[in-house]
């Protein structure tokens, strides 16, 4: 047996047992008591490749899991397995007897009758219909309206709950960028939703709706998730549902885990770490800000806004996923980006200024045109500091600057005679700066 | 619990070595299951071709004697005459039956087998989003060799209400899903996981990428075709209904009624500018959508229930519902119609989202009628083809005669029995006159003017009239009455199933004949005496043979919401004719 196939047997192994337990105690055991007790059960019954697999079991399962958390082969094999067994249950535990020792036999055997009630409940129907994890997760989805509906931009898109107080994450986009919100719940409640912050690096907004004891994603506990896994994708897309109308599931499955390398216009994106990159069909208008969740309703990720490969000019479907959020999201909850500005901050008697620092950003043409450095002025502070074309302005001091005006405007609020430290996106890394203008 | 999982653990373990090489045995008899659904649902599949030049789409048969339903949009280019190729690799001829063009919906049938493979209908409502479905049909006509194309993909949205595209076409309570709907796949059906026929695809979302499915594909449900299905082998051109009154969303959330027409029969029941709508044909109203999802999928000229509400207080009513638009509306859009013009291209970027799906096509050229397809058309103002409308109305009338021939009773009929409270009454009807005696007072009237007849007695909407030109029907015929057509199926108060409908024109009066489908009697009449008021209903029950024919012995009049006598009839005479 090759190393591989070891692997794959001890996968499967696992599965089966958590599956039987969580059917058995639903509620959902920690895996390391399972493991204690897979080994406590290997270490009778001696064979040398059960331990090997023992061993895999052991060092794999650290987290609660059930059934439904299994992956697509996993369930397969579990299937597959409980179904042969189900077929055979008789003549493998006759068989299983015959080696167990006595002791074990005599238990084993006075199993069976909750063993085929266990496998006929494992089997899985031909046809599994996602419709009561549809429903249980529709109440945690959201229908956001906003700014737009001008020049092919749409003035909807997607959300979704994430605390229990009317949190909502959302991809920031250019429909938040009105006075207010409206949010629609499920059922056609409305609010009037505020926007708490966003982080352009990550393309994420959270808002706030005032209402309680709402469903919602834990963010925290989000699976990582593999090619192959099959995903719903829950969005508005097209603004089809209005009112108490749910939104659009969409299925499909990760096709890969890349670096996301597109563009939204003429500008790449901000973020460029890994994305999910989905066959389902999420790159439509209104999709945005959708969840992407597994088979059994937990969250994966957020879809994406509508943006392009660089490299082809396809237009990618593919969702955030939750861990590369969640920093974005709870920072932006702890208030780090949302403290407010005191209304009457003084600006600087003599600003600075971006000719000071030698910064010559791209034009700027766009309501909010993101601050890529177009070029550096040889000699100045800003090629002193090493900044080079293409970098993108993200943060001046500790304030996030999404656009070029926003840059300029920040920039009167410093002294032309103070240091000014600036966190720029280079790549997929940040990189913070800090420039002095030589006084003369 | 310990024990249990520790030793299902150590089973599990050493029964491992079985499987691991082996294949998933759940997954390829899952496969094996799918693959036989699919088989059979992919046979009943029709594509469609115009008889000449290019075009055409999808379809479906739902009957063994070749009865398939496709869309308008995509029958209409075609013509009368259809060609449909289907997965035994024959081409069958078809013809139009009728169009519904507000529904998008056209019923063709073939011929050339009297066991077609043909999709059985589920029910739609049952549909659930998250469920399995997939879509069979001639997506970008590749089925060149018959052979339709499936998609497979789950229910994105139930219960959708999509906005009419420009044209008269509005998709309402349809079904979204992410099987890949693609120009071409227009008409074809969308089946469930069982291979039950749950909607015929029909529209698709496009955007930014041109006209290819970007995930988002929406389908009539077959529910809203059951309620039409009757209508639709009428061989008219059917309409959907119209309320007679608009609603809006109020302030609190709730759907009231905006605007209401004082001539529409909601108005009759009492309902006003206003008033709440609760309940309609059977479903909650929350939003104007729902609204509308249900309005949507009902044929012109069913009665169905309504509850509004007004200060606190509920009213339940019958509400007979109206043409949504105008004959002449309908008649031009079966001749202009939302067929795209030829240069609509795929390329093009399309003016609105939602866009129906035909392939360009050019008009078809008066192509010849191969010979089976021109016996069983008859072209006719006002009907996409008149043979079926004659030959439903025959088979109706065909089925009503089998139970009772009353032609030659030509004298007077005398009706003679008791109302429920015990008092005697009389009914008397000649061909030139009648009377009615009732324990309320007598009643006179000469038939030589029908419509003045139509107000006797007082309060009865016209009870005399109406029994007279119920007899008129049974002594002459639908031949000899007037003009007489076949409306199709509606529902019937106090009857689970929907019922054969003939609609009768005679000295300007129209009435409808209500015939139980299953036994042939007729046990509705209604007459409408006044243009704008409430008929008089007379329904026909307790029918026993007698002398050799089926005769009713409880008529039940009502008119508006009383009910304006129950006659229970102890004896029936009927005068014969001399004969020569």
């Amino acid at each position: 047996m090759t190393n591989r196939r070891k692997n794959n047997v001890a996968q499967t192994f696992l599965s089966v047992s958590f599956c039987s337990l969580s059917l058995w105690e639903r509620a959902g055991e920690r895996a390391s008591s399972v493991a204690q007790t897979f080994l406590s059960v290997t270490a009778n019954s001696l064979s040398l490749w059960e331990r090997v697999v023992s061993f895999f079991y052991h060092t794999r399962w650290e987290r609660p899991v059930s059934f439904f958390s299994l992956s697509l082969w996993e369930k397969r094999a579990v299937s597959f397995f409980s179904l042969s067994l189900w077929e055979r249950a008789g003549e493998r535990v006759c068989a299983v007897a015959e080696r167990a020792p006595h002791n074990l036999r005599l238990r084993l055997l006075s199993l069976l009758p909750a063993l085929l009630i266990l496998f006929t409940a494992v089997r899985l129907p031909a046809q599994v219909s996602f419709a009561p994890v549809v429903d249980e997760v529709q109440p945690q989805i959201v229908k956001i309206y906003g700014a737009g509906g001008l020049a092919g931009l749409e003035a909807y898109q997607s959300g979704f709950l994430i605390s229990a107080e009317g949190h909502i994450l959302t991809a920031w986009s250019h429909v938040l960028d009105a006075t207010s919100a409206t949010v629609h719940l499920h059922d056609g409640r409305r609010y009037e939703a505020e926007l708490v912050g966003a982080d352009p690096r990550v393309d994420v907004a959270v808002l706030k709706i005032d209402a309680e004891n709402l469903p919602y994603f834990d963010l925290n506990v989000a699976p990582e998730a593999t090619e192959g896994t099959r995903v719903l994708a829950f969005c508005n897309l097209f603004g089809i549902a209005t009112g108490d109308e749910p939104a659009s599931v969409l299925h499909g499955r990760i096709a890969i885990t890349t670096p996301l390398a597109a563009r939204s216009g003429a500008y790449p994106t901000l973020y460029r770490g890994p994305v999910y990159i989905l066959d389902a069909m999420t790159n439509n208008p209104g999709a945005a800000g959708g969840a992407l969740t597994d088979t059994s309703g937990r969250l994966l990720g957020m879809l994406g806004k509508e943006v392009q490969s660089t490299l082809t000019g396809t237009w990618l479907n593919y969702a955030l996923p939750a861990d590369r959020i969640r920093p974005a999201v709870h920072a932006l909850l702890s208030g780090e980006s949302a403290d407010p500005l005191p209304e009457d901050r003084p600006r600087a008697e003599q600003a600075i200024t971006l000719a000071d620092l030698g910064l010559i950003l791209v034009p700027d043409v766009l309501t909010r045109t993101p601050p890529f450095i177009d070029a550096v002025r040889p000699d100045s502070p800003a090629a002193v500091a090493g900044l080079a074309p293409d970098d993108l302005v993200v943060f001046l001091e500790e304030r996030l600057v999404p656009s070029c005006q926003m840059l300029r405007e920040e920039l009167q609020f410093i002294a032309a005679d103070q240091p000014v430290s600036l966190t720029v996106m280079r790549g997929d890394e940040l990189v913070q700066v800090t420039l002095q203008v030589q006084q003369d | 619990m310990k024990p249990i999982a520790l030793m299902l653990s150590h089973l599990l373990i050493l029964t491992a070595p079985a499987w691991a090489a082996a294949p998933p045995e759940v997954v390829l008899q899952a496969e094996a299951e799918r693959v036989e659904v699919i088989a059979k649902a992919r046979a009943a599949a029709v594509c469609v071709f115009a008889r000449e030049g290019q075009g055409g789409g999808s379809g479906v048969v739902i009957s063994p004697d070749g009865y398939a339903l496709s869309n308008f949009h995509v029958t209409k280019p075609a013509g009368n005459a259809i060609r449909c190729g289907m997965l035994d690799g024959r081409v069958y001829d078809a013809v139009i039956v009728s169009v519904d063009p507000t529904g998008d919906v056209a019923l063709i049938k073939l011929f050339g087998r009297d066991d077609f493979p043909h999709a059985e209908l589920a029910d739609s409502d049952t549909v659930r989003v998250g469920d399995w479905a997939f879509a069979v049909g001639n997506p970008f006509l590749l089925a060149n060799d018959l052979a339709p194309t499936v998609t497979y993909g789950i229910v994105s949205g139930v219960h959708r209400y999509q906005y009419p595209a420009g044209t008269i076409l509005e998709y309402t309570d349809c079904i979204q899903t992410d099987a890949a709907i693609n120009p071409g796949n227009s008409g074809g059906p969308l089946f469930n996981a069982q291979g039950q026929l749950i909607g015929i695809n029909g529209r698709a979302s496009f955007e930014k990428r041109g006209r290819v499915n970007v995930g988002v594909g929406y389908a009539i449900s077959i529910n809203q075709i059951k309620n039409f299905l009757g209508y639709l082998k009428s061989g008219r051109i059917v309409d959907h209904a119209s309320l007679g009154a608009t609603v809006r969303t109020d302030f609190d959330g709730r759907v009231v009624v905006d605007q209401i027409l004082d001539d529409s029969d909601a108005y009759r029941r009492g309902m006003r500018r206003g008033d709440e709508i609760v309940r309609f044909a059977g479903r909650s109203i929350t939003t104007v959508n729902s609204f509308k999802n249900v309005l949507g999928i009902l044929p012109q000229g069913w009665r169905v229930p309504l509850t509004y509400r007004r200060d606190g207080q509920s009213h339940d009513c019958l509400v007979r519902l109206a043409a949504l638009h105008h004959e002449g509306e309908l008649a031009e859009a079966v001749r202009s119609g939302p067929t795209p013009s030829p240069d609509e291209g795929p390329d093009e970027q399309p003016e609105g989202p939602q866009q129906p799906l035909p392939l360009p096509t050019e008009p078809a050229p008066s192509a010849e009628m191969p010979e089976i397809v021109a016996q069983h058309f008859e072209a006719r103002a006002g009907y996409t083809n008149y043979f079926f409308n004659q030959s439903n109305r025959q088979r109706v009338w065909d089925a009503f005669t089998a139970r009772g021939d009353f032609s030659g009773l030509t004298t007077g009929w005398m009706l003679t029995g008791e109302t429920p409270t015990g008092e005697m009454f009389t009914v008397e009807l000649a061909d030139e006159e009648g009377a009615i005696r009732l324990p309320e007072g007598e009643s006179l009237a000469r038939f030589d003017d029908v419509l003045s007849a139509a107000t006797k007695p007082g309060g009865s909407g016209g009870l005399l009239a109406a029994l007279h030109l119920w007899r008129r029907l049974l002594l002459v015929g639908p031949a000899e009455y007037g003009e007489v057509y076949y409306l199709g199926t509606a529902p019937l108060p106090g009857r689970a199933e929907l019922v054969d409908v003939l609609v009768g024109n005679h000295a300007g009066i129209e009435t409808t004949f209500y015939f139980d489908p299953s036994l042939g009697d007729l046990v509705a009449v209604e007459m409408f005496g006044q243009y704008g008021a409430d008929p008089c209903e007379i329904y026909f029950d307790d029918i026993r043979e007698i002398e050799g024919r089926h005769f009713p012995h409880r008529l039940e009049v009502r008119h508006g919401d009383i009910v304006y006598a129950v006659l229970e009839v102890k004896e029936v005479a009927f005068e014969r004719p001399v004969e020569n």
